[in-house]
C-alpha cells in the first residue's frame, strides 16, 4: 500500500519535472526554430547556444511587478491565469510515456493513471482551460482583452466539436477511451499505427488541436496586430508568463496525445520506448513551429467557416466512412 | 475516506450554487456554476459513473457555461450588474416557491426506499454498458433525440436567420 | 445482441419523418418563388404517412416494437389519423399565406412535419421517457412556428412566452417522471400496471405526486385551466395558419397522452375528482372569458380553453365510453377548428392586420360563401345540432348522464348555451352590421379554398351521418381495454 503510493508520488514529480522542463526548453526550441525560418539567429548568448535564455528569462518575468490593473475583477484577474496553466498539465496523466516495466518484482505503469475514459478526461480539461482565456478578456476590464476573450470563446466552441469528433472514428476502431489501451493495440508495427488507418481524423485533429491551443494561424485571441495582445494585454510579470507557459503546456500535451492516438506513442523498435516517445512529441512540436514560422494567420470569419463548413462535416464523413468500412 | 471527499465536494457544490444565486455580478455567478457542475461531476465519479463525469464537466461545464459567458459578456459590455427586480412581491413568491420545494424535497428524501450503505452499481458508469443500453432497450429514444436535436437546430437557424419577413 | 424490430409498427412517423427531412433538403435548392413544390411534396408525405396508418390498422401479431415503448393500437393508429387530417389541413391553409408573408421561410413545412412527427410519438408511446420525448418534439417546431414572423412584434412576443412556459411546463412533467420511475424502477407504462397487479408495494405518496405532475405538464399543452394563460396570446401572435395546425393537434396529442396515462391503463391513484374540478374549471372560465373577446383569433383561442374543458368531461366519465367520445370529438374539434381558422385567414388576406370581429361586418353580403361557411363553423363550436359539434358534444354529454355525472353534464351543457352568444356574435357582425370602409376583394386562393371546402363537407357529412364515424371512434377505445 505504502509502496504504492510512494511509486505514484515518484512518478507525478519525475512527470511534472519532465514536463516543466520540457515547457522551459520547447520556448526556446520555438524562439531558435523561428529564428532560423526567418534567416536569423534567435538566442543564443546566454549559456552554449542560447540554453540558458529559459531561465534567465523566468528570472526577468519574476521579478518584475505584479501589479492590478485599477477597474479590473482582483479575483478573476488573478486566477484566470492558473485556470489557463493547470488544465493541459493535469491532462499528461493518462498519457503513458512507456510500456509496463517491472522494477523489483513489481509491475509499474508508465503512467500516472489509466483512466477508461482517457481521452475524454483530456477533452474535459481542454474545456476547462478556455475558461482561462475567456475570463482574463472579461476580468481585465479593457477592450482589446474582452475581444480576445470573445474570440476565444467562440473559436474554442467551433473547434472543440470537430477535436472531438475527429477522433470518435479512431474510437470506434480501438473500441476504449484508454489511451494507454490504443497505444499498446499500436505497437509492433508501424503499420499498426492508427495514422494509417484514420489519416483524414489525424489531420482534423491535429487542425482542431491547434486551433484549441491558440497557436498560429489560429491565435486570433491574441492577435498582436489588431488586439495589441488580446487576452493578455493586461497582464505583466509572472501571470503573463502563466498564460505563455499554459499555451507551451498545451502544444506539448496536444503533441504528446497526437503521437499517442495515431502515431503508437512509445512503441518503436531497438531504442528505448521513451526515447521514441520523445522523437514523437518533438517532431510534432517541431510542426508546430513550422506552422507558426511560415503560415498567415486567418481572418475571424474565415475562421469560423473554416471550422463549421470544412472541419466539422469532414469529420462527420470520416465517421460515416469509417463505419461503413466497419460493418461491410 | 470516500465519506470525506463526499462530504467536500457536496459541500463545494452546495456552496457555490449558493453564490451562483446570490452573486450580483452575472460573470462571477457563472464562473461559481462552473464550479458547482465540476463538484457534481466529482461527485458523479464517486458513483462509479466516469463516463458521465467527462460529459458533465465536457458539456456543462465546459461548453454550455462558456455560451453562457459569451453571451453575458456580450450583454454586459458597461455594466457588470444585473437589474434585479426588488419587488417585494416577487421575492415573497419566490421564497413561498423555494419553501414549498424544499419541504416536497424533505418529504422525497425521507421516503426513500434506498438504504444508506448499499454499494453502487459502479459496472453502469462504464461506456459499454452504457452504449448496450442505449442501442437496444433505449434505441427509440435514442432516435428521437437525434431527431429532436435537429428540429432545435433548423429552429434557432430559421429564427436567426438574416433577411425574413417584410 | 439485438432482437429484430418490427419496424411496420413506426411506419407512419418514419413517413412524417422522412418527408420532413426531403423537405429541408430539397429547400435548399429551389429558389424563392419555387418553394411551393415543398407543400406539394408534405402534403404527399402526409398522405403517405396516412395510407399507412390505414394500413396498419389491420397490423397483424405483435403491436408492440422497440422492447415495449412504442405500440401500434387502434387507440394510436385513430390519433394519427386526426394529426395527419389536421396536419393536411393546415398545409392547404398555410400555402398561400406563407408565400406571402415569409417567401423564403421553406422550413415552414419542415417544422409543421416535424411536429407532427412528435404528436405520433406521443400517440403511440407507451413508455413516459418516450411521452416526454414526443412532447417536446411537437414543441419546438411550435415554438419556432409561433415566432417564424419575425417582422411583427407579436409574433415574435409569441414565440418567447410560448417557450418559456412551455420550457417550465416540461420541467414538470419531468419532474413527475422522475417521481414515477422512483417508485416503480421502471418509466414503461405496461410494466408498471403489470407491477401494479403483480402486487408490488410501491409509495403511493411517490406515485401521487409524480402522477399530478405529470399531469401538470400535459394540461399545460392542452390548455387547461389553469395552465392557460399563454393560449390566448400565443394564439393571437402566431401566424393564422400556425394558430390553426397549433390548436388542433397538440391539442389532441396532449389529450392522447393523459388518456393513455390515466384512463387507459389501469389508473394507479383516483383522480376522478380531479378532472372533475378541471373539466368545470377549464369548460367555465374558456367560456366567460371568450365572451368579451374583440379579436377573433383570441376569441377562437379562449374558445378552444372551453373545448377542451368538454373533452376533460370525457376524460372524467372515463372507460369505453370517456375515451370514445373523446377521441370523437377531438377528430370533430380539428376539422371545424381548422375550418373556422381557414375563414380567419381568408379574411385576413386582404389587410394585415384584420383580425377584430367588428371588421367583419358586412361580409354577409360581400362575401356569401365565405360567410355561410363561417356561420356553419360557428355554428358547429357552439353544438347546434345538425353540425358535427353537436353529435361530438351529445356524445360526451350522454356519456357524463349514463355514468352517473348528472352535474357535470349541466353545467357542459349550460356552458354550450353560453358558448353560442359569443359565436353568433361573428355571425351577427357579418350578416346585420353595416361595414365602416369599403370593403375589397379577396383574391380567393385555390389551396385555401380546398381546405375550407374539405372541412366544411367534414361538418356537414359528421353532422348529418355520424355513424361511420363514430364507430371508428369506438374501435379505437373498445380496442384499448
Amino acid at each position: 500500500m505504502l509502496l504504492s503510493i510512494f511509486i505514484d508520488v515518484v512518478k507525478v514529480i519525475v512527470v511534472f519535472a519532465g514536463f516543466m522542463i520540457m515547457i522551459a526548453y520547447t520556448t526556446w526550441f520555438e524562439r531558435r526554430m523561428v529564428a532560423f525560418i526567418q534567416s536569423r539567429l534567435g538566442p543564443n548568448r546566454v549559456g552554449p547556444a542560447g540554453l540558458l535564455q529559459p531561465i534567465a528569462d523566468a528570472f526577468k518575468l519574476l521579478f518584475k511587478e505584479p501589479f492590478l490593473p485599477e477597474k479590473s475583477n482582483k479575483v478573476l484577474f488573478s486566477l484566470a491565469p492558473m485556470i489557463a496553466f493547470i488544465p493541459p498539465i493535469l491532462a499528461v496523466a493518462v498519457v503513458p510515456i512507456g510500456d509496463t516495466i517491472t522494477i523489483a518484482g513489481r509491475k509499474v505503469e508508465l503512467l500516472i493513471s489509466d483512466l477508461n475514459i482517457g481521452i475524454l478526461y483530456v477533452f474535459a480539461l481542454g474545456s476547462i482551460g478556455v475558461y482561462g482565456l475567456v475570463l482574463a478578456g472579461w476580468s481585465s476590464n479593457s477592450k482589446y482583452s474582452l475581444l480576445g476573450g470573445l474570440r476565444s470563446s467562440a473559436q474554442m466552441i467551433s473547434y472543440e466539436i470537430g477535436l472531438g469528433l475527429s477522433v470518435v472514428g479512431l474510437l470506434m476502431i480501438a473500441q476504449t477511451f484508454s489511451i494507454a489501451e490504443i497505444v499498446r493495440q499500436q505497437s509492433g508495427s508501424v503499420l499498426n499505427w492508427y495514422f494509417f488507418k484514420q489519416p483524414v481524423a489525424f489531420f482534423l485533429f491535429f487542425i482542431c488541436a491547434m486551433a484549441e491551443s491558440n497557436r498560429l494561424p489560429f491565435d486570433l485571441p491574441e492577435a498582436e496586430s489588431e488586439l495589441v495582445a488580446g487576452y493578455h494585454t493586461e497582464y505583466p510579470g509572472m501571470r503573463f508568463a502563466l498564460f505563455f507557459l499554459g499555451e507551451y503546456a498545451h502544444m506539448i500535451t496536444v503533441s504528446m496525445v497526437t503521437a499517442s492516438l495515431f502515431f503508437g506513442g512509445w512503441s518503436g523498435p531497438f531504442l528505448p520506448p521513451i526515447v521514441w516517445f520523445l522523437i514523437k512529441v518533438v517532431a510534432f512540436l517541431f510542426i508546430y513551429v513550422w506552422v507558426r514560422g511560415t503560415l498567415p494567420r486567418f481572418r475571424y470569419d474565415q475562421l469560423m467557416r473554416f471550422g463549421w463548413l470544412v472541419i466539422f462535416p469532414l469529420t462527420l464523413v470520416n465517421i460515416l466512412v469509417t463505419g461503413l468500412v466497419m460493418v461491410l | 475516506m470516500a465519506n470525506v471527499i463526499f462530504y467536500i465536494l457536496a459541500v463545494i457544490a452546495l456552496t457555490s450554487a449558493l453564490m451562483v444565486v446570490t452573486r450580483k455580478n452575472a460573470v462571477t455567478s457563472a464562473v461559481y456554476l462552473i464550479v458547482t457542475m465540476c463538484a457534481i461531476a466529482g461527485l458523479f465519479v464517486q458513483l462509479g459513473a466516469v463516463f458521465i463525469a467527462a460529459l458533465q464537466i465536457i458539456i456543462y461545464a465546459g461548453a454550455i457555461m462558456v455560451l453562457f459567458l459569451f453571451v453575458i459578456m456580450l450583454l454586459n459590455l458597461r455594466k457588470d450588474e444585473f437589474g434585479f427586480d426588488t419587488r417585494v412581491f416577487q421575492r415573497l413568491f419566490a421564497g413561498l416557491l423555494g419553501i414549498v420545494l424544499l419541504v416536497q424535497l424533505i418529504m422525497v428524501v425521507s421516503r426513500l426506499p434506498v438504504v444508506a450503505g448499499q454499494p453502487v452499481d459502479t459496472e453502469m458508469g462504464r461506456v459499454a454498458p452504457l452504449a448496450t443500453k442505449f442501442f437496444t432497450q433505449y434505441l427509440y429514444p435514442f432516435e428521437i433525440i437525434s431527431v429532436l436535436l435537429l428540429a432545435a437546430i433548423i429552429g434557432a437557424v430559421v429564427i436567426a436567420k438574416k433577411k425574413m419577413g417584410k | 445482441m439485438m432482437p429484430p424490430i418490427n419496424w411496420p409498427v413506426i411506419y407512419p412517423e418514419l413517413a412524417i419523418c422522412i418527408t420532413a427531412f426531403i423537405v429541408l433538403i430539397v429547400d435548399l435548392f429551389l429558389p424563392g418563388r419555387h418553394k411551393w413544390v415543398l407543400s406539394l411534396i408534405s402534403i404527399f408525405g402526409v398522405l403517405v404517412a396516412l395510407q399507412i396508418v390505414f394500413m396498419n390498422f389491420g397490423l397483424k401479431g405483435d403491436t408492440k416494437a422497440f422492447f415495449g415503448m412504442v405500440v401500434s393500437d387502434a387507440t394510436g393508429l385513430y390519433f394519427k389519423t386526426i394529426f395527419c387530417i389536421g396536419t393536411l389541413l393546415a398545409i392547404f391553409v398555410s400555402i398561400t399565406y406563407q408565400r406571402r408573408e415569409f417567401p423564403e421561410v421553406g422550413e415552414f413545412y419542415t417544422l409543421m412535419l416535424l411536429s407532427t412527427f412528435g404528436m405520433m410519438i406521443m400517440a403511440s408511446a407507451l413508455d413516459l421517457i418516450t411521452i416526454f420525448l414526443g412532447l417536446e418534439m411537437m414543441s419546438i417546431p411550435l415554438y419556432v412556428l409561433a415566432g417564424i414572423y419575425r417582422g411583427r412584434y407579436r409574433s415574435r412576443e409569441a414565440a418567447l412566452k410560448y417557450f418559456l412556459l412551455g420550457a417550465f411546463a416540461s420541467g414538470f412533467l419531468l419532474y413527475g417522471i422522475a417521481l414515477i420511475y422512483g417508485a416503480f424502477g421502471t418509466t414503461n407504462i405496461t410494466r408498471i400496471v403489470e407491477l401494479i397487479a403483480d402486487g408490488k408495494p410501491y409509495s403511493p405518496f411517490f406515485v401521487g405526486v409524480g402522477s399530478v405532475l405529470v399531469l401538470i405538464g400535459l394540461a399545460f399543452k392542452a390548455g387547461v385551466v389553469p395552465f392557460h394563460m399563454w393560449i390566448p396570446d400565443v394564439y393571437e401572435g402566431a401566424p393564422a395558419p400556425v394558430t390553426a395546425f397549433m390548436s388542433a393537434g397538440p391539442k389532441a396529442a396532449a389529450i392522447v397522452a393523459i388518456l393513455r396515462i390515466f384512463v387507459i391503463t389501469t389508473p394507479v391513484i383516483d383522480l376522478t375528482w380531479v378532472f372533475w374540478v378541471l373539466a368545470v374549471v377549464t369548460m367555465t372560465w374558456g367560456n366567460i372569458l371568450a365572451i368579451n373577446q374583440n379579436n377573433i383569433k383570441r376569441m377562437l383561442a379562449y374558445s378552444s380553453i372551453a373545448h377542451v374543458g368538454y373533452l376533460l368531461v370525457a376524460i372524467t366519465v372515463g372507460g369505453e365510453e370517456g375515451v370514445s367520445s373523446a377521441a370523437f370529438y377531438l377528430l370533430v374539434y380539428t376539422i371545424m377548428n381548422i375550418g373556422a381558422f381557414a375563414i380567419v385567414v381568408l379574411f385576413a388576406e386582404r389587410e394585415e392586420f384584420y383580425e377584430n370581429i367588428s371588421d367583419y361586418a358586412g361580409f354577409g353580403s360581400r362575401f356569401p360563401f365565405a360567410a355561410i361557411t363561417m356561420t356553419i363553423f360557428m355554428a358547429s363550436l357552439g353544438g347546434i345540432p345538425g353540425t358535427a359539434g353537436f353529435v361530438g358534444k351529445f356524445m360526451i354529454f350522454s356519456g357524463a348522464i349514463n355514468h352517473g355525472f348528472y352535474w357535470l353534464a349541466v353545467i357542459g351543457v349550460l356552458n354550450s348555451l353560453v358558448s353560442i352568444y359569443y359565436y353568433l356574435r361573428v355571425v351577427v357582425a357579418m350578416y346585420m352590421r353595416q361595414p365602416q370602409t369599403r370593403l375589397v376583394d379577396i383574391a380567393i386562393s385555390p389551396s385555401l379554398m380546398i381546405a375550407i371546402i374539405i372541412t366544411l363537407l367534414l361538418v356537414i357529412q359528421i353532422g348529418i351521418f355520424p355513424d361511420n364515424w363514430l364507430s371508428l371512434a369506438k374501435q379505437a377505445a373498445s380496442l384499448a381495454f
